[in-house]
C-alpha cells in the first residue's frame, strides 16, 4: 500500500469522527460545556494526530535502517519493504481507528471540547513559531561548522587580521577579511550619506508639508522604487551610472582630473546603492513621523511654533529612536547588498581612500569564490562561508544594537 | 438674531474691557456646518466657560480663537474675531506670534518628549524671551509655581516630562502656555483626564490666572463652569444659544434649551 492512500485513509476516518464526534454532541443536546463543532474537531483532531505520528516515525526509522542495510543487502531488501510496508499500514490504520474510538468515548456533555481545541491551535502557533526560529539556527549551525572547517585549513590570524586578498590554486593563498570589509563599510557609509538626508527630509516633506494630492501620488511611487529588483540597479550602475562619472572625473573627463580609471568605483556603486536605500528609509521614516501623537504637533503650534521649528524640536525628537532604527536597518541592507557590488564596485581588494576607484566587498567575494569551479574543500572556497558568518555577525550585532538603543530612548520617554 | 441681544445686555450688566471679540463666525468643516453665526465678547481678566453637549462646537469655536484651525486642512472660518480691536485673521496677522499671545491648553495633557526643563523653556526659547540662562531658570521658575506644580518637580527638573502623573502633566502644560506669557488663554476639557484632587488644583490655579489673563475654558462639568467661570456661554448645534453672567445662565436661564441642559445634568 503506498503512503498516500494510507494517508488518505487516515483523512477519511478523521471526517468520519469529525461527523460521528458532531452527531453524538447533537444527540447528547443536554447543555453541552461546547459547541457540536468543538466536539467535532476534538474527535477529528485526536483520529489524526497519533495516526500521522506513528507513520512519521515509522517512515523516519524505516529510511534509517534501509539506509544502513542497502549497502549490504540489496536483493532481499525488496521483500523485507514490502512486508515491512503492509504491517506500517495495519499499524497506522490500527492506531488511528482506536484514538477515533476512544475520542468517541469522550464525548460527553461535561466534557471541555472546546478548551482541548483551543489548546491545540496554541501548540500549532506556537509550532510554527519554533520552526522559524529553529531554521534560523540550524542556518548559523551550519555555516559555523564550515566556518570551522575552513579555519582548521587556514590560519585565523591571516583571517581576522591579514591585510592581503588574493586567492590562488597553489594552497598558498592569502585570505583576509579586514580590505573585503574595508570595502563594504566604505560603500555602505558612502550609500548612507546618500540615502539618510535624502530619505529623510523626503519623509519630512511627505509628511508634514505635501498636500494630501502630491502625498497620494508621490508616497506610491516611493514604494514602487523600493520594489525594483537590486539587480536593475546593479545594470544602472554599470551601464549609466559608472560610465557617468568617468565622463566626468576620467583622464579625458569633464573635469579633466583623471581620478577615475574604471567606470567601477566605490561612489558609482555607494551612490546606486544609496538611491535603493532612499524609499526604504523615507518610508520607514514618514510612518514613524506619522505615528507622533497629533497632540504633539498642536502643543507645540499652539505655543507659537512655526511648522519648521516644531518639526526640529518636536517630531524629530519623538521620532528619533524609530528613525535611528530606519537608519540601522538600511545600514544591514546596505552591508548585505550584492548585486549592485557585484556590478558596480569592481573586484580589487585594497585599502584606498579614494572614492573613484575600484574595491570590493565581503558580499562580491562570496560570490565570486562559490561561483568558480574549484574544489568544494579547499579554503579557497570554504572562506565563503567564514565570510558569510561574519558578515552575519555584524548584521546581527548591528540590529542588536538598534533593539538597545530604540529601547533605551524609549525607557526615557514612556 | 440673539446674539445681538446677548452682547448688548451683558455688556451694560458688567462693562468690562473686552479682550476679544467674534462677530458672525461661521466654520465650515467641508459640508459640515460646525459654527452657525456665532458672536461673543470675551472680557479681559476674567474666565468664560463654553458649555454644551459633545459636537456642539465648543473646541472649534475655542481654535478659532487662536487659529489653531488653520492646521486642519479643511476647516474653514468666515467672520470677524477681534483682539484688543484687532482682526486676527486679517492677511497681515501672522498666525504663529497670534498663537504666542492666545495660548492653549489641551485635553489630553501631552507633553513634549522632553525634560520637564526643556518642556517650559520650549515658548520662551522659539520667541526668544529669555536674555540669558538664569533669565530662563527664572521665568521657568516662575511658571511652574504659577502653575502650582514647582514644589513636585524643582528637584527634578531634568526628568522626562512623560514620566509625570496624568495631573502633573497637565499643570506642566499649563505652566508651559504661561510661560510663554500669553494674554489669553484658552483650556479645552482641561480637567477631563485628572481625578478629582488634580481637578481642584487646577480649578485654583485657574481662578488665580484670571489676575493676569482672560481664560477661556471648555468643560462639560456644569459644576466646574458654576464654580469657577463668571461668563458662560452655552452651545447647541453650532449655535450659540445663550451667554451671559455665569450666575444668571445657571440661575436663571432665558433659553429653556440651556435650562433643559443644565438642568438634565445637574438635578
Ligand atoms: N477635523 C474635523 N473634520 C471634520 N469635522 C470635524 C472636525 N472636527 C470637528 N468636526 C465636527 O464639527 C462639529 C463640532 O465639533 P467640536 O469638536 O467642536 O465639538 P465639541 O463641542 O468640542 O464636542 P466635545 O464636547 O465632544 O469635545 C462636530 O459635528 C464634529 O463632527
Ligand atoms: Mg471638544
Amino acid at each position: 500500500m503506498l503512503t498516500h492512500i494510507l494517508i488518505l485513509m487516515v483523512l477519511a476516518l478523521a471526517l468520519l469522527g469529525f461527523w460521528l464526534g458532531k452527531r453524538k454532541a447533537i444527540l447528547a443536546a443536554t447543555s453541552l460545556h461546547s459547541l457540536p463543532v468543538h466536539y467535532a474537531s476534538y474527535v477529528l483532531l485526536m483520529t489524526i494526530l497519533p495516526a500521522s505520528l506513528t507513520l512519521a516515525i515509522w517512515s523516519l526509522a524505516e529510511a534509517w535502517l534501509l539506509h544502513d542495510q542497502s549497502l549490504t543487502l540489496s536483493t532481499t531488501n525488496n521483500t523485507l519493504a514490502q512486508t515491512d510496508t503492509a504491517l506500517k499500514s495495519i499499524v497506522v490504520i490500527i492506531v488511528a481507528v482506536l484514538s477515533l474510538f476512544f475520542a468517541m468515548q469522550k464525548v460527553s456533555p461535561e466534557f471541555r471540547a472546546r478548551n482541548v481545541v483551543e489548546k491545540f491551535i496554541l501548540a500549532a502557533l506556537m509550532v510554527c513559531a519554533a520552526l522559524a526560529i529553529l531554521t534560523t539556527v540550524g542556518i548559523v549551525v551550519s555555516m559555523v561548522f564550515e566556518t570551522a572547517h575552513f579555519l582548521n585549513l587556514h590560519s585565523w590570524k591571516d583571517f581576522f587580521f591579514g591585510l592581503d586578498w588574493s586567492p590562488n590554486f597553489h594552497g598558498d593563498s592569502a585570505l583576509s577579511i579586514l580590505p573585503l570589509l574595508w570595502g563594504t563599510l566604505y560603500i555602505s557609509c558612502v550609500a548612507l550619506l546618500v540615502a539618510v538626508p535624502v530619505g529623510l527630509l523626503s519623509a519630512i516633506y511627505l509628511s508634514e508639508y505635501a498636500s494630501s494630492r502630491i502625498r497620494s501620488i508621490a508616497k506610491p511611487l516611493l514604494e514602487v522604487l523600493a520594489g525594483i529588483p537590486t539587480i536593475v540597479y546593479g545594470l544602472f550602475a554599470l551601464l549609466t551610472f559608472g560610465p557617468f562619472l568617468r565622463d566626468l572625473f576620467g583622464p579625458e573627463g569633464f573635469f579633466a582630473v583623471g581620478w577615475m580609471s574604471d567606470t567601477r568605483s566605490v561612489a558609482t556603486a555607494g551612490i546606486v546603492m544609496g538611491i535603493m536605500l532612499i524609499p526604504f528609509i523615507s518610508s520607514l521614516s514618514d510612518d514613524i513621523i506619522n505615528a507622533v501623537p497629533q497632540s504633539l504637533r498642536d502643543g507645540s503650534f499652539g505655543l507659537g511654533a512655526t511648522q519648521s521649528e516644531t518639526i526640529k524640536h518636536v517630531l524629530l525628537p519623538a521620532a528619533l529612536p524609530g528613525i535611528v532604527g530606519a537608519i540601522l536597518l538600511a545600514a544591514s541592507r546596505a552591508i548585505g547588498e550584492t548585486m549592485i557590488v557585484v556590478l558596480g564596485a569592481g573586484a580589487i581588494a585594497r585599502f584606498t581612500g579614494n572614492p573613484l576607484e575600484a574595491l570590493t566587498t565581503v558580499t562580491t567575494r562570496i560570490v565570486s569564490q562559490l561561483t568558480g569551479d574549484g574544489d568544494f574543500n579547499s579554503p579557497e572556497t570554504l572562506v565563503a562561508f567564514a565570510l558569510g558568518l561574519t558578515l552575519f555577525a555584524l548584521t546581527l550585532g548591528l540590529n542588536i544594537f538598534a533593539l538597545y538603543y530604540v529601547r533605551k530612548y524609549r525607557e526615557q520617554y514612556e | 438674531m440673539n446674539e445681538n441681544i446677548i452682547s448688548h445686555e451683558e455688556l451694560a450688566m458688567t462693562a468690562p474691557t473686552i479682550k476679544i471679540s467674534a462677530r458672525n463666525v461661521d466654520v465650515h468643516y467641508d459640508k459640515t456646518h460646525a459654527i452657525r453665526g456665532v458672536s461673543a465678547e470675551i472680557p479681559s481678566n476674567s474666565v468664560t466657560a463654553f458649555i454644551g453637549p459633545s459636537g456642539c462646537g465648543k473646541s472649534t469655536f475655542l481654535r478659532c480663537l487662536n487659529r489653531m484651525n488653520d492646521t486642519i486642512k479643511n476647516c474653514q472660518v468666515s467672520g470677524d474675531i477681534m483682539l484688543d480691536g484687532e482682526d486676527i485673521y486679517d492677511p497681515k496677522v501672522d498666525p504663529v506670534q497670534l498663537r504666542a499671545k492666545v495660548g492653549m491648553v489641551f485635553q489630553k495633557p501631552n507633553p513634549f518628549p522632553k525634560s520637564i526643563y526643556d518642556n517650559v523653556a520650549y515658548g520662551p526659547r522659539i520667541h526668544g524671551l529669555a536674555r540669558d540662562k538664569s533669565d530662563l531658570d527664572g521665568i521657568v521658575e516662575q511658571a511652574l509655581r504659577r502653575a502650582a506644580i514647582w514644589g513636585e518637580v524643582k528637584d527634578r527638573l531634568s526628568a522626562p516630562g512623560t514620566g509625570l502623573s496624568g495631573g502633573q502633566q497637565q499643570r506642566v502644560c499649563i505652566a508651559r502656555a504661561i510661560a510663554t506669557a500669553p494674554e489669553v488663554l484658552l483650556m479645552d476639557e482641561p480637567c477631563s483626564a485628572l481625578d478629582p484632587i488634580a481637578t481642584a488644583q487646577i480649578e485654583e490655579l485657574i481662578d488665580e490666572l484670571r489676575q493676569n489673563y482672560s481664560v477661556v475654558i471648555v468643560t462639560h462639568s456644569m459644576h466646574q463652569a458654576a464654580r469657577i467661570s463668571q461668563k458662560t456661554a452655552f452651545f447647541h448645534m453650532g449655535t450659540l444659544v445663550e451667554f451671559g453672567d455665569t450666575k444668571t445662565v445657571f440661575t436663571n436661564p432665558r433659553d429653556p434649551q440651556t435650562e433643559s441642559y443644565i438642568t438634565g445634568r445637574i438635578g
